[in-house]
């Protein structure tokens, strides 16, 4: 039993929104829509709800076409980037507008509120109006009104871009707690970042452009990225990609860099490849390549560095605050077995080992 | 510093109030002013400075000739312009929801011309639409007859109440109306249970423009009407005489602008638009 989407395509104003996007997703799972602004995850989310008419295309529940069933008939629940709830209903009403129109019993819809309010610390707000409310309160009782729905399919775009740090921990983990309680929904997360997806270990869809790039699950798409473009969205800070040469025992990047052919590359025939290295995966030590610092930043406890050389850029991710300024030297050491390469017409051709990581 | 700004705040409140009352006031001592008083020079204080008296209202209740019955035609006003404004906020607002959420296609035409043929209708100066006016209500049989008045009334208020109702629509996130969808609300109910209750400062803005602009139109409360029904602002007109009785147009004028006043007073807390700001965004 599952929602599969067949060659979704939906065109606004002759810009693809959505191009021949085909997916199965099953109830029961987790899925999370990764891809950069624009890419087409909201669009997708909202032709799953029925909310647009994909152009071409199907989308089918268990085997019944959904293009006909009205959204209001529909059992689907979404909650978006910005708070969306009824401005003219307390929380307790805004969770139970939903139970309401369903026709619940009254005894029945006092529980289930109090059950989604709770599960979301909403519990002493209930009486509050949404104007009285913070940002991050706002989007819990949207979460909560959603929660208490126990719809077949759910979907959550960007929910917690609008919150801040210690909140978005806190609902991530009730992603991670619901998703685990329930066998029998289809949870859709969209995001921009591939970290996110990599905490929940879910089923990832790799977007860009509105075409679907990549399915499965989030350790494998990370580990084995089907071209240039998904290593590029999928990873934070991009991947580093280098036009380089196989030519025997070596890998030449630009004119200075020289790498010998690690192990991994002895099926690889000689040619044009575009070389990729995770930011986590560069070190920095000496008798490495000499660069220059273009920038440093620091995120939390990590520094983000950018150093280049004639036209490589390369960025290193280093555990630690490190005070590095623009202009500084460094040598970097890129470790051979952790390479990717990349066939001319993007596709990969060969991917570092994982058991080695 | 602050209390400068404060003073200057104060005194530029006090100006503009005192421009905006003084003719109330003056229209207010007017009405208690006979022949002499008036024309005898600026006065001010009742008694101290003319004698006061009662004549300039009383001859709106007296339908002698020396005045005119101005209840009959107050009542006539009353209905009218609350009948028509009515309709016109229940159509006007059903018509802006439309164009707000739904697309419409009938040739070259779309939304947003459908909304300016709506507003278009206020560009024409009145005389134009007077013949059409009058010639459609002959044929109807409607001529001189207050359904007639609300008719033509609809046809000049509903366009203020599409326009105001558009605007407040678009205001409105649409993840609003799909929220509401989602939850198993069809169209209509959308636009019931979800909408309509978080549209009062709309609705308030587009009813207060109906009636205003009802209440004190008079060109066509007097092409189309001749003597069975009258008018309030065409009642007035019709104290005029050979010599201007200002006490008795000072005190129309106060009674026709009392209901406008308080229908402000009342309504004044729903126009802050930023009760629906801060439960959206």
């Amino acid at each position: 039993m599952a929602l599969i989407t067949s060659q979704l395509s939906r065109r606004v104003d002759g810009v693809p929104y959505l191009d021949n996007v085909s997916c199965r997703l099953e109830r029961g799972g987790f899925y999370v829509v990764v891809g950069p602004t624009l890419s087409g995850k909201t669009s997708l989310l909202r032709a799953l709800a029925g909310l647009d008419l994909p152009d071409t295309g199907a989308i089918t529940l268990d085997g019944r076409d959904q293009r006909k069933v009205p959204v209001w008939k529909r059992s689907v629940s979404m909650v978006y980037q910005q708070f969306i709830n009824y401005p003219h209903l307390s929380v307790f009403d805004n969770i139970a507008f939903p139970l309401r129109r369903r026709g619940m019993g009254a005894e029945e819809v006092d529980r289930k509120v109090r059950q989604a309010a709770q599960r979301v610390a909403l519990m002493p707000l209930l009486d509050r109006m949404p104007a009285a409310l913070s940002g991050g309160q706002q989007q819990r009782m949207a979460l909560a009104r959603s929660l208490a729905k126990d719809d077949d399919l759910l979907l959550l775009d960007e929910p917690l871009v609008n919150l801040d740090y210690k909140l978005r921990e806190q609902l991530r983990e009730e992603f991670l707690s619901l998703f685990a309680k329930q066998d029998r929904a289809i949870m859709v997360y969209a995001t921009t970042e591939p970290n996110e997806a990599l905490l929940f270990d879910a089923e990832v869809l790799v977007m860009h452009e509105g075409r679907l790039l990549q399915s499965g699950p989030a350790r494998e798409v990370y580990a084995r990225p089907a071209n240039v473009e998904v290593a590029r969205i999928f990873s934070d800070p991009p991947m580093n990609l280098m036009q380089g040469i196989l030519h025997g025992d070596e890998i030449r990047i630009g004119h200075a860099m020289r790498l010998s052919r690690p192990r991994h590359f002895d099926s690889l025939p000689n040619g044009n490849y575009t070389f990729g290295i995770h930011p986590g995966d560069l070190a920095m030590h000496g008798g490495g390549i000499a660069m220059q610092v273009d920038l440093a930043e620091i995120n939390g406890s990590e520094t983000c560095l950018h150093a280049s050389r004639d036209s490589v850029n390369l960025v290193l991710l280093l555990a630690g605050v490190h005070g590095y300024v623009p202009g500084d030297r460094v040598e970097i050491a890129i470790d051979g077995f952790r390479l990717f390469a990349f066939a001319a017409d993007g596709k990969l051709a060969v991917a570092p080992s994982t058991n080695q990581g | 510093m602050t209390t400068l700004y404060r003073l200057l705040k104060y005194a530029a409140i006090l100006l503009w109030s005192a421009f905006v009352l003084a003719p109330f006031m003056w229209a207010l001592s007017t009405s208690f002013k006979t022949s002499n008083g008036v024309t005898g020079g600026p006065t001010y204080l009742p008694w101290l400075q003319y004698e006061p008296s009662l004549e300039g209202w009383r001859s709106l209740f007296r339908a002698d000739g020396s005045g005119i019955d101005i209840a009959g035609p107050y009542g006539s006003s009353v209905a009218v312009t609350l009948c028509a404004s009515a309709i016109s906020l229940v159509l006007g607002t059903l018509a802006a929801y439309g164009l707000s959420r739904f697309t419409y296609r009938a040739g070259f035409i779309r939304n947003a011309d459908i909304t300016f043929f709506f507003i278009s209708q206020r560009i024409m100066p009145p005389v134009v639409l007077a013949i059409p006016f009058f010639l459609m209500l002959q044929a109807f049989g409607l001529l001189d007859s207050e359904v007639g008045l609300i008719v033509v009334y609809i046809a000049l208020l509903m366009p203020i109440a599409v326009w105001v109702m558009v605007d407040f629509f678009n205001n409105i996130p649409r993840e609003l109306d799909e929220t509401a969808m989602l939850d198993g609300c069809n169209p209509f109910e959308t636009f019931w249970r979800v909408i309509l209750p978080n549209s009062k400062p709309g609705l308030v803005v587009a009813g207060l423009f109906c009636i205003i602009f009802g209440w004190s139109d008079f060109f066509f409360a007097f092409t189309l009407t001749f003597t069975n029904t009258q008018l309030l602002p065409v009642a007035v007109v019709a104290l005029n005489s050979s010599v201007t009785p200002w006490w008795s147009l000072s005190a129309a004028a106060l009674i026709s602008v009392a209901p406008l006043i308080a229908v402000a007073l009342v309504l004044e807390r729903y126009l802050s638009r930023g009760n629906l700001a801060g439960a959206i965004k």
